[in-house]
């Protein structure tokens, strides 16, 4: 056992980790920050969505020395069907001042962060694996970790090892997730020139772009998405668990059925592949969410499920509750008690934040995406939609009146024949969107 | 006590380096340095002897401000001190100017922890692949030279005596040696430990030396960094991959392929070079 105690461990050094960390030791507490990778964001394969809003309330003005990739000025959104789209979007020139929100690659955003972390006094321990938590009855009193002499004591254990929450599970506050309530999202880092990328997506300077893509996933429940990095793009799409498993698709190859759509093969035309990987996202969101302070610890971030599936948000649910976790903590040190009631503060400020309010406002998309026929939500209607949008616009000599009738009656069809489904389905949507 | 000193140097992650097909140099940029991969051997056998014998060990480094991190992880592995000697006027240096300001810097260690009984080197550098900086410290410190070690047999102190198997072409030589001596480390010689967790919270508050021109009074300027070295590039190239030709055999069906395999090996020279008999198994 190491000789000395620390005020708080925080395992896992991404953005709720280290928003904990960087809370904790800034108000002088001593801070050990357990990492896995060989340095904060080895093991990171995001390359997504950062904004600004959460991390500000950390570190003001955070944007302009963090490395990021493109301000996003431009939120697309494409409804697919085999051959054909159809689009939605917003640009606005507001976004340029003050920014909404940057693609970043989390390979090169956790480095920065966790430097941040250090910068305030944070010890960082990395490429060590925590293996399990010290115990004394209900209290947890430390880690253990995989090096030699590994065990490391404090008065209280901040959880945020992450999705697949290893600590989280022998906590038993929660068990092994269950297909229907995690995704898993493949994604290729694929290089391009930047002025192709400015060109292709009509984009000046630091401008980016982001394009979130329903349809065409093999007709299983996922997303697909396209943004806009400095000379690469991001490309993938996450599907529940539980339909891969149904269809029998591998994950790639929704992938590479992506690429090759017409919209896109043009987009991503003449790149090379730099990255292939995968992950998993907690897709429960609201009801998955398991108790979130204890005696001795506070789990936060992926580890918590705390993710919005509907808005792609999740690093930024991370970095609010890692921040509220370490103020629970820095409170927790000044009462010198790091008891559950104490703790319990953390749960609070989580139901009193946007985070909670988001997540419950969402709380039947869950249910919606794991009960509702994938297909139907995310093959038939797609492609009912890409049909009328053709007969409508198709000049071929048939009345308006009677082409408007053909297309409602596609749309009709595909949410199940009569009109009452497509009501249902669309009463269904409202309340999940909503609720 | 017994003195060890350990040279390490900082180098570009050889796994993720690529030439610019351009300029046909490295491109260092955004790959990760770490500590030179037999240096670490160095440091382990070192590590070894403090755990046997009790001993100091220091390391030292010289490079840029950032190789302070390769001398934190040495802290963290279990050595005892680390110093980094660097200075704008070492940059440039060939591996004579960086054998001078090395030998330069263990004399100094010495006047701060004592005379230094055994210096370990990797055997050579992962980006530099020279070999000659350790042979060159050797010679400037005056101290016995004992390259591509793969073994320390025996370490007797009662002696001043050190057994080694150095592996060389065409054998193993055992030698015997009186210490002082100076090793350079193969990777065969043992496996580095992962650092203990009170290892690594030392390294994290660790703060190297930093040892700069004005640390040392008899410096003689014209024979460190780009003036004091001699080694001229004349050119680098890369070579030309090696061409294969491939055959691709269709695997359908898997029996017919099998056979138009065996019957392309055999009628190539594969099958007579490693002295392949054509059969039936029953």
């Amino acid at each position: 056992m190491a000789d000395e105690r620390f005020d708080a461990i925080v395992v896992g050094a991404g953005p709720a980790g280290t928003a904990a960390a960087y809370t904790m030791a800034k108000a002088g507490l001593k801070v050990a920050l357990v990492e896995r990778g060989e340095f904060p964001g080895a093991k990171n394969i995001f390359g997504g969505v950062l904004y600004r809003k959460q991390l500000e309330d950390l570190i003001p003005e955070w944007w302009k020395e963090a490395p990021l990739e493109r301000k996003i000025v431009e939120q697309r959104l494409w409804i697919l069907a085999d051959d054909s789209a159809v689009t939605f979007g917003h640009r606005n020139q507001r976004y340029h001042d003050p920014p909404n929100c940057w693609t970043g690659l989390r390979v090169k955003f956790d480095p920065w962060f966790a430097g941040k972390a250090e910068q305030a006094g944070a010890i960082p321990i990395y490429e060590t694996v925590v293996t399990g938590l010290l115990r004394a009855g209900e209290r947890v009193r430390g880690v253990i970790t995989d090096r030699d002499d590994g065990e490391l004591e404090a008065n209280v254990t901040i959880i945020a090892d992450g999705v697949n929450s290893l600590l989280g599970k022998q906590l038993m506050v929660h068990r092994e997730w269950r297909p229907d309530e995690v995704s898993l999202a493949v994604k290729e880092i694929i290089q391009l020139p930047k002025q192709t990328i400015q060109d292709r997506f009509n984009l000046e300077g630091d401008e980016g772009c982001t394009i979130e893509i329903i349809g065409h996933t093999c007709g299983m429940a996922g997303l697909g998405f396209l943004y806009t990095n400095t000379d690469t793009l991001s490309i993938g799409v996450g599907v529940m668990v539980s339909d891969l498993k149904k269809k029998r698709v591998k994950p790639y190859e929704v992938l590479d059925g992506l690429k090759q759509h017409p919209a896109i093969s043009r987009l991503i035309q003449g790149g090379e592949v730099k990255e292939y990987s995968g992950h998993l996202i907690p897709e429960g969101g609201f009801n998955s969410i398991p108790a979130l302070a204890g005696d001795g610890w506070m789990i936060c971030g992926d580890a918590a499920q705390l993710v919005n599936a509907v808005h792609r948000e999740g690093t930024n649910l991370a970095i609010t509750s890692g921040r509220l976790a370490g103020e629970a903590a820095i409170r927790a040190h000044e009462a010198g008690d790091f008891s559950a009631s104490t703790l319990a503060a953390y749960d609070e400020a989580i139901r009193a934040s946007f985070v909670y309010k988001d997540l419950k406002k969402y709380r039947g998309v869950h249910s919606l995406l794991a009960h509702e026929d994938a297909e139907q939500l995310f093959h038939r209607l797609p492609q009912a939609l890409n049909d009328a949008a053709y007969e409508m616009l198709l000049v071929d000599g048939v009345p308006k009146r009677d082409k408007q009738r053909k297309a409602i009656r596609r749309v009709k069809e595909a949410a199940g024949g009569a009109y009452m489904d497509l009501i249902r389905l669309g009463l269904k949507g409202w309340r999940a969107m909503n609720g | 006590m017994l003195h060890l000193v350990v040279c390490i140097k900082q180098v570009p992650d050889s796994r993720e380096i690529r030439i610019d097909p351009k300029t046909n140099t490295l491109i260092r940029q955004g790959v990760p340095a770490i500590v030179n991969y037999y240096d670490l051997h160095g440091l382990e056998e070192a590590l070894r002897i403090k755990d046997r014998h009790g001993a100091r060990v220091t390391v030292v480094t010289m490079g840029p401000p950032s190789a302070d991190k390769a001398l934190k992880q040495c802290i963290a592995m279990g050595a005892d001190e680390g110093v980094l000697v660097s200075d704008r006027a070492f940059a440039g240096a060939d591996t004579l100017a960086t054998s001078y300001v090395v030998a330069m810097t263990i004399r100094k260690a010495e006047e701060e922890w004592g005379p230094v009984d055994i210096v370990f080197c990797g055997k050579q550098t992962l980006d530099g692949d020279t070999g000659q900086v350790g042979p060159g410290v050797a010679c400037r410190l005056d101290l016995e030279q004992l390259t591509y070690v793969e073994k320390v047999e025996h370490l007797d102190l009662e002696r001043r005596e050190i057994i080694v198997h150095r592996h060389l072409e065409d054998g193993v030589e055992r030698v015997r040696a009186k210490l002082p001596v100076l090793i350079t480390a193969l990777a065969e010689l043992n496996e580095p430990r992962r650092a203990s967790l009170p290892g690594v919270l030392r390294a994290a508050r660790y703060k190297p030396m930093v040892w700069t021109t004005n640390d040392f009074p008899d410096l003689d300027r014209s024979k460190i960094g780009l003036r004091g070295s001699p080694t001229i590039v004349a050119k680098t190239w890369v070579p030309e991959p090696r061409k294969v030709n491939t055959e691709y055999i269709p695997a359908d069906p898997p029996e017919a392929a099998a056979e138009a395999l065996v019957e392309r090996l055999f009628a190539s020279d594969i099958a007579e070079k490693l002295g392949w008999v054509q059969g039936v198994r029953a």
